[in-house]
């Protein structure tokens, strides 16, 4: 079982409001249709340099595009 | 589908009609009798000729029915078919080490000469099978 990565983004909506397809923008950074249907699910973790390059794409530091949850503090007993 | 899980389906679904074949053929062989006395090297010889050969038609049939379809991405391949590929790789990696090990095993207990070679074909075509699964589970549930 693979296990899911606690990394959400939100290419999709960003990539709904530029106005670009998924061939587009699977073309501009050098990826597969696939392979970006897969990173917007969440079933694949791209790269850095992926990720950067996504981030280029919309103007957008990474921040805006990839989330990772805060850790939740645990109590001292 | 990218051209890399093609293959990967290609390779499945050959290895488990080579499976199927090759042990068909092999009880046919024996009628009966002892295992031991198939004349097994001309079988495995073909089952492995014959799969090598299904698996290029397959993938090339398939592939050209995709080019149809989408030819700007019928060949193309990313990060992505490269770390499933390894990640598949891994998997049949550990399933050749035991068959090496069982084989090892074998001829230390001087067992007959098909239990070792067929413990080796065993070896590649479980190998082959359970990293085909493991690179299609990859492409269709993710990679993360």
């Amino acid at each position: 079982m693979v296990k899911p990565t606690l990394v959400t983004n939100t290419i999709r909506s960003r990539r709904e409001e530029a106005g670009m397809t998924q061939a587009e923008l699977a073309r501009l950074i050098g990826v597969t249709r696939q392979t970006l249907i897969a990173i917007e699910q969440g079933r694949y973790s791209p790269t850095l340099e992926i990720a950067f390059q996504i981030a280029r794409a919309f103007g957008l530091p990474l921040e805006d595009l990839f989330q990772y949850p805060e850790p939740t503090q645990k109590r001292d007993d | 589908m990218v051209y890399q899980e093609r293959v990967a389906w290609s390779q499945l679904i050959v290895s488990v009609i080579a499976i199927a074949v090759y042990v068909a053929l092999v009880v046919r062989s024996a009628d009966g009798g002892e295992l031991t006395s198939v004349d097994w090297l001309p079988l495995m010889l073909w089952t492995i000729g014959g799969g090598i050969v299904l698996t290029i038609v397959l993938s090339i049939l398939w592939g050209i029915v995709a080019g149809m379809r989408d030819p700007q991405s019928a060949t193309a391949t990313d990060i992505r078919d490269r770390d499933i590929s390894r990640l598949g790789g891994r998997v049949e990696h550990s399933f050749l080490v035991i068959a090496g090990l069982g084989v090892i095993a074998l001829c230390a207990a001087g067992a007959h000469l098909f239990w070792i070679a067929n413990t080796m074909f065993l070896g590649f075509a479980i190998s082959a099978l359970i990293g085909g699964i493991a690179r299609v589970i990859a492409y269709r549930r993710g990679l993360v």
